[in-house]
């Protein structure tokens, strides 16, 4: 263990005085919160859009208002013709048009069926489909309050729908999509800082040839990996808990669960993340190598297969078993539940056990393939 | 028991035979030279003796203990420095002792006394927290030499210690090297420098893998007893070397810088008469005279009669 120490204070002298590294732990996460915080937005506001209005009438209007004041649609044009309105998509000038046909107003008043159009942008798939919730959603309720407004009551008789879901969300009630990425960000930083400036660590030492001489000494490989990982993980446990309080000031995340239950499970995710860079380090002969590998083993999965940004349980069987070795996956549902919803983490004994299992198997693969090494 | 026994060591890389049944022993306080050009096994000899490479076949006994069964037993009982002074050059002179005595897990007060032994030795009082990078080769040297004996161990390995070094500094090293000769510590070395074979007691030279002689320089030197070497000053040295090839009393020759140096097969043959022979071609020689040989004649014989055979 004193040799541990010995190691561990050795690579904390190293990295301190290291510029790349410590911009790899430091700055690195910074930079990532920003730019996947601010450009990673599934939310769709401020949706361009113009209207073609044929019927000029009170309920024409309202319609009209009822979009523009969801707050979701900018009024951007109003046309007279529909070659207008493929012009100004053409030019991406506008996502969305509204097209209300001649008697629209009196069909409405004369408790008959009207229709009107609502044409969509569906050059990226997820903004149209977005956008076309809410454009029925807008319509649905313009046209019910039209039909109170009214009085259509047929002889005072209730108005309503058989049956209305009144829907609820939970812990993010805006559902705004920053609240749901950011704790997946959290992990994406983490596993790639920890990856990459641990992988590039002992392949450093060996393109340098200091590695040569500490073979040399009487010590064990276990001692070795631990007090290498050591001073990375304390810098790496204080650089997630800094992205974390960024995150709180940036974009509301809360924090409802305990401080000391998401150090717990920071703390082991980081183990792992820091384990894998040193397996990768123990199996690299150069830092190309070792970052190239750290972009397969660490960066893809993490991101693609975490559950961050496409949901484990859509995916296909096969490809659900993989992700079964991904840790950031239990650390997200971790990370979310204590963040987002304030559970214990007691309650999330299962996939901190993962966690704890992940990093004992990578530190313990690259301590024996170190001794493996060593002929 | 000497402090080194080795015994048919061999060591093969798939086809390869790296090293091939080589034996020698080292005595205690001794410094024995290791002379070899580049890929002649002296770099994996010495690996297998540190507990690094693991011996095909063979045996190496190092400070009582066999590579082969205690590799890390070894380590604890043996220095080691490298060619590339590998040292951490973004740590501190101090923060580097301090690493070193980490790993060989010195107690706080042996840590204190050699500190101060090592800074004393390697002449860095004062320099403690100057980064290893910014020292000046000599000095990075003798600290690198520092931290491989601040364990006290008694039996030290250098691979090639010298290399990149100026002469003064490499004269001051080979000092300290001998210092710790006296005080007991048992020295393997390998260099390419010939010159540096001078500071060693023994030498032993190693051609593909086998050791091909043993000796002290003057016992190594005997090679030569019965052949004089002369050496012949003469502008075209090229042109020469071959006249000489062809004359019946010459063995063999090899240029030395513009001299050329020709082994006679006979001592009964005098030198001046090479130099007629040469002159009666029209080659216009300016000085012939019979030199003793060098260690670089001995190291090229050697070769030679190595890859003959």
């Amino acid at each position: 263990m004193r040799k541990a120490l010995a190691v561990g204070r050795k690579e904390f002298h190293q990295i301190v005085r290291d510029r790349r590294t410590l911009s790899i732990l430091l700055l690195a996460p910074v930079m990532f919160l920003l730019l996947y915080g601010y450009a990673l937005n599934f939310d769709i506001r401020h949706v361009t859009f113009a209207v073609e209005d044929r019927d000029r009438t009170v309920e024409s209007r309202a319609l009209i208002a009822a979009f523009v004041n969801s707050g979701y649609f900018d009024l951007v044009a109003s046309v007279h013709d529909g070659q207008a309105i493929d012009r100004l998509m053409d030019r991406n000038e506008i996502r969305a048009a509204l097209v209300i046909p001649e008697r629209t107003g009196r069909a409405i008043n004369t408790g008959q069926a009207a229709a009107v159009q609502v044409l969509i942008n569906g050059d990226n798939a997820n903004t149209a489909a977005a956008v076309m919730g809410y454009a029925l959603n807008i319509v649905r309720g313009a046209s019910s309050s039209l039909l109170v407004e009214r009085g259509l009551r047929p002889r005072g008789a209730r108005l309503a729908p058989p049956v209305s879901a009144e829907p609820r969300i939970w812990y993010n009630p805006e559902l705004k999509s920053t609240l749901f990425l950011v704790p997946g960000l959290i992990a994406f930083i983490g596993m790639i800082t920890g990856a990459v400036s641990t992988a590039l660590s002992i392949v450093r030492e060996k393109e340098r040839g200091t590695w040569e001489q500490v073979r040399m000494a009487p010590l064990g490989t276990t001692p070795y990996i631990v007090g290498k990982t050591l001073p990375y993980l304390v810098i790496s446990i204080a650089s997630a808990m800094a992205i974390m309080l960024a995150a709180m000031a940036l974009f509301d995340l809360p924090m409802r669960g305990s401080w000391l239950d998401l150090l717990l499970a920071v703390s082991l995710f980081l183990a792992g993340a820091l384990g894998t860079g040193m397996f990768i380090s123990t199996v690299s002969d150069s830092q190309l190598v070792a970052f190239q590998i750290v972009l397969i083993v660490a960066f893809l999965p993490t991101f693609i297969l975490s559950g961050f940004i496409f949901p484990i349980g859509s995916m296909p069987v096969p490809i659900q078993m993989v992700t079964l070795v991904v840790p950031a996956r239990y650390f997200l549902v971790a990370l979310r539940s204590i963040v987002l919803k304030g559970i214990s983490a007691a309650a999330m004994w299962q996939e901190l056990m993962a966690l704890v299992l992940y990093a004992t198997a990578v530190l313990a693969l690259a301590s024996i393939r170190l001794a493996r090494e060593r002929g | 028991m000497d402090p080194i026994i080795v015994r048919d060591l061999t060591r093969r890389f798939g086809q390869f035979v790296a090293v091939d049944r080589v034996s020698f022993d080292v005595r205690e306080g001794e410094i024995l030279g290791f002379l070899g050009s580049n890929g002649a096994g002296k770099s994996t000899t010495i690996r297998m003796l540190c507990g690094l490479l693991r011996p095909t076949a063979g045996s190496a006994v190092v400070g009582g203990i066999d590579v082969s069964r205690d590799p890390e037993g070894v380590k604890r009982r043996i220095g080691y420095m490298s060619q590339k002074f590998s040292l951490y050059e973004q740590l501190t002179v101090g923060q580097n002792i301090r690493f070193y005595a980490g790993l060989y897990g010195l107690s706080s007060g042996r840590y204190a006394e050699r500190r101060r032994f090592v800074l004393e030795m390697a002449g860095l009082e004062g320099r403690e927290n100057m980064l290893a990078r910014d020292l000046p080769g000599g000095w990075r040297q003798r600290l690198a030499l520092g931290c491989a004996i601040l364990h006290e161990p008694p039996i030290l390995f250098l691979d090639e210690p010298t290399g990149g070094v100026d002469p003064l500094s490499r004269r001051h090293f080979w000092r300290l090297i001998n210092r710790l000769s006296e005080s007991g510590v048992t020295i393997l070395v390998t260099t390419h420098y010939l010159d540096e074979a001078e500071y060693c007691h023994r030498l032993a030279l190693i051609h593909a893998g086998r050791l091909a002689a043993l000796g002290t320089t003057t016992a190594l030197k005997e090679i030569f007893a019965g052949r004089p070497i002369v050496e012949v000053q003469a502008p075209d040295a090229v042109a020469a070397m071959r006249a000489l090839d062809a004359m019946p009393e010459v063995e063999k020759t090899s240029l030395f810088g513009t001299a050329v140096h020709a082994v006679l097969r006979a001592a009964a043959v005098p030198p001046a008469a090479v130099g007629d022979r040469l002159r009666a071609q029209g080659f216009a020689v300016r000085g012939v005279a019979a030199v003793p040989p060098s260690l670089e004649d001995v190291f090229l014989d050697v070769v030679e009669k190595a890859g003959r055979s």
